[in-house]
This record gives structure tokens, sequence and C-alpha cells, in this order.
């Protein structure tokens, strides 16, 4: 009797865990009940990784309905409730003319695609990062006017020596000497990207930093600055490439333009890929406790759960550091004085 | 493929928001930082600075000091040996004057005893000749006690006053 009482007590935290986190990493899934159809996990992967017009937190109650706001030749701006797409069955229904498929919003009879400015669970997920990141520099920001030429305290002194790393181990050396410049965007990109990720591995959270309507719009944020950037000699490279004979920069010419394309391409993929398929691979392990409804499998499932989210924590970080560190990588190439003349 | 299509609203969205985020962090959160890291990072440096050209200071007056130091190590030495030089030759002067002293005491003294030795002789003369007087006196008083011999002697007087 002892013996399995000191099992218990080895293992309570074991159980502790397992019971706390399976309903709560498992979101709004309940196993299907008697008599409905088996749970289809690809399905329920995907329409997590993806945006939604509502922010499905749990059954019952535990929906927002996310404010849709359209616009189209035919009908100009309109804004409503994503609560009237659905009825009292949680059935998709239309409204006003529109109709909802896939998450698309298209006009009820012409079947023509809207333009669809609606606040989705990622603008959603954008403004609270947004909000987020000026409530948490804004604290920095005081701190360095209170602790003026005093050693940092607090929200600062954890923050300081990132924003240095930043500084010192990324910038400085990628951009060289007209780094100041830059700085300010980089450190928005490496926050914004780095909170995002983070924000992104709570229970219930949009995967904003893991679509590629965001990841694209970093990317071409710092194609446009380096382009803009770039000086004589970079431009000279990408068209007529110095001290290459005739013959060959007619060839390098078009591998110099698809190079200047890859660029932001490879941005977005990379970071979109790392994220998602992190959330992708945390899903599909929770997903296995619901497909083999076994205490063991779930058990299973949670210790590789917890083991994988430490995993996207790191990746989490890494992938800002990544996107700042290419970032940074592409203005300095374009910026650089030419060292062969 | 839903996942691989950007979605308009939410670029729209990204952009707007980014942007309003960049320019409301660099105002009111880098700048300050940034300068105030910057202004750290200076400050740090002086008081580096500073301490460096404390240190400089400090070794070049620590040599200074010791070249004092080796100095008046050197000058006393200089002094004690001087001194002890002097001392040799004042003890040195003084054995001569005291031998030169003595020596003049011992000539003075031989010179006095020479001086006393010729009175003392003269004295011893004089008391020859008185003691030889006297006796001289009493042998003559004694033969010329009668008239016979009295003119006999003046006789003898006369004759040698003659002489002369």
């Amino acid at each position: 009797m002892s013996r399995f009482l000191s099992l218990i007590r080895k293992n309570f935290v074991a159980f502790i865990i397992f019971f706390l986190l399976v309903p709560t990493a498992g979101f709004s899934v309940q196993g299907p009940a008697e008599g409905e159809e088996a749970f289809d996990a690809s399905q329920f992967i995907i329409h997590h990784v993806l945006d939604d017009h509502v922010w499905h937190l749990w059954d019952h109650g535990g929906t927002i309905y996310l404010p849709v706001i359209v616009y189209s030749a035919e009908k100009g701006l309109d804004i409503f409730s994503s609560r009237n797409f659905y009825d009292d069955h949680h059935n998709i229904v239309e409204h006003n003319g529109y109709t909802l498929e896939h998450n698309h919003i298209y006009l009820s009879g012409s079947h023509k695609a809207v333009l669809d400015l609606s606040i989705t669970k990622n603008v959603a997920m954008l403004f609270i990062n947004a909000a987020f990141l000026l409530v948490v520099f804004l604290a920095v920001a005081k701190g360095y006017e209170k602790n003026k030429g005093k050693s940092p305290s607090g929200i600062q002194s954890f923050f300081e020596p990132i924003i240095l790393f930043i500084r010192d181990e990324i910038v400085k050396p990628n951009i060289g000497p007209r780094y100041e410049k830059f700085l300010p965007y980089m450190l928005t990109l490496f926050f914004f990207i780095l909170f995002g990720n983070l924000l992104g591995l709570l229970p219930g959270a949009g995967n904003l930093t893991g679509n590629i309507a965001v990841t694209v719009t970093l990317a071409v944020l710092t194609f446009i600055i380096t382009n803009f950037s770039g000086n004589k000699s970079y431009w000279s490279h990408v068209f007529w490439t110095p001290g290459v004979p005739l013959p060959l920069r007619l060839i390098i010419l078009p591998v110099e333009i698809v190079g200047l394309f890859t660029k932001p391409i490879s941005l977005t993929i990379r970071l979109f890929v790392a994220i998602t398929a992190g959330h992708i691979v945390l899903l599909s392990l929770i997903c296995l406790a619901f497909i083999f409804k076994s205490v063991w499998v779930g058990t299973g499932s949670t210790v590789m759960v917890l083991f994988i989210s430490l995993i996207e924590l790191l990746v989490a970080g890494i992938q800002a550091y990544v996107f700042v560190l290419f970032s940074s990588l592409y203005i300095g190439m374009a910026i650089t004085e030419d060292e062969h003349h | 493929m839903e996942l691989l299509t950007p979605g308009t609203g939410l670029i729209l969205w990204q952009l707007i928001v980014f942007l309003l985020l960049f320019f409301l962090l660099a105002k009111l959160a880098w700048k300050p930082i940034i300068t105030s890291l910057k202004e750290r990072e200076r400050s740090i440096q002086d008081a580096l600075d500073t301490a460096e050209r404390a240190r400089i200071e400090m070794s070049r007056l620590k040599s200074d000091n010791e070249n004092l130091l080796k100095q008046a190590r050197e000058e006393r030495e200089k002094i004690l040996r001087d001194a002890r030089d002097v001392s040799v030759r004042m003890k040195e002067e003084a054995e001569q004057n005291a031998k030169k002293s003595a020596d003049r005491i011992i000539d003075d003294a031989r010179m006095a005893i020479n001086n006393e030795k010729q009175a003392a002789l003269r004295e011893v003369k004089d008391v020859v000749a008185n003691l030889s007087l006297d006796v001289a006196s009493k042998i003559l008083r004694k033969n010329l006690s009668n008239d016979q011999a009295q003119k006999d002697l003046t006789q003898q007087y006369i004759k040698d006053i003659k002489l002369n």
C-alpha cells in the first residue's frame, strides 16, 4: 500500500502536468461525441494555423466575433460583426449579400471576391503585438530617462542586453559604419518578430508571424530599404558587374536581377515556414491524444509537446535573429563602398 | 494552398500597423534608448581614460619619487663619506698637533732643565768660591797673624803691581 502511495507521490507532478496541459493544449477540441464523424486532425490543424474572421477560444461562448470590413465597387464600404455569418447552430449563413466561403468573403450574386479589410484574428493579434511592444519599450525608454547616468534597473536591464546584442552583434558588423540610420528599423523588426513569435505560442493565440502576409510585408520593407539605400557600386554590380568579360556580364545580369528578388522571397518563406511548421508539429502531437484516445499516448504526446514547446521558444528567438541578421546583411551589401577601385 | 496566399487585408493592416509602430517606437523609444546608451558608453570611456591618465601620472610621480629618494640616498652617502674624511683628517691633525706640542713641551723642559743646571752649577761655583774664600781667608788669617807675614805679603803685592 505504502509503495503504491510513494509511486503516486513520485509521479504526482507528471499527473498534474498531464491533467493541466491536455485540456488547455487541446484548445477547444473535445473528443467527437458518439455518432459524430471521426476527428479530422489535418482540418483541425490547418484551421488553427490559418487566419479567421472569428477568434475561437473555447466552445460554448468562447468565441469572439471580430468585425468584418469589406469594400466592393458594387456595394461600397460595409462594416458589420462576423456573428452575422453564423446562425445559432454555428452554421455559416449569408448576410446582407455577402457569403463567407473558406474564410473568403464574396458577393452573393456574382460570386466576386471583395476587398476584405476585416479585423481578423491575425489583425487582432497584430494590434495586441503592437500594443505590447509600445507598452514594453515605452517603459524601457522611461527607465533610461529615470536612471540617467545610472545603472539600468527593472525592465530596462532586461531588454538592454538584447538591444545591445542587436546593435553590436547584428547591425553594426553587417551594415558597417553607417549603421545608426538603420538601427531603429532593425530594433522594431527584431522585437516585432520576437514578440509575435512568442505571443503566437500561447494557447489560443493567432499565428501572426507564421502568416505569409505578415512575413512578405516585412520582407518587402527590407527590400525597399535595401534598394533605396543602394549606392552606385551596388547598382553597377547588379547591372554591369565590373572586372568581368563582356559576354559574362550578359549572363550575370539576369542572375543578379533574380538575386535581387530571391532575397526578400527567402526572408518571407523562412520565417513563415519556421513558425507555421512549429505550430503544425505542436498541434499534430496534441492531436495524437484525440486520435488514439489513450491516456498513455496522451501522456507521451504531452511530454513531447513540452519539449517541442521549449524548442519553439528557441526558434522564436532564432528566427527573429535570422530575419534581422539577413536584413542587415542585405542593406550592408547595398551601402558598402567599393573596394576594388 | 490558402496557407501560401497572402491575404490583401492582412498585408494592408500589417503595413499600416508596422509603419506606425516603427515611427512611434523610433521617436519615443529607440531614440532616447540609443542616445542614453551612447552617452553612458561615452561617460564610461571617459572614466576609463581618466583612470588611465591618472595611472600614468601616478607612475610618473612614483618614478620621480624614486629618483628623489635615490638622489637623497646618494647625497647622504656623500655627506657621510665627507664627514668620515673630515673626522679622519681632524684626528690626524689633532695627533700631529699633540705630537708637536708634546715635542715643544719636551724641548722647553729640556731647555729649562739646562738653564736650571747652569744656574745650579753657577751657584755651586759661587758656593765653592765662597767656601774657598772662607778657607783661604781662614788660612790667611792664621798665616798673617804676625806682622812679618803681613809685610812679606804686602811686599809681594807691590812687586806684582809693578809687573803690571
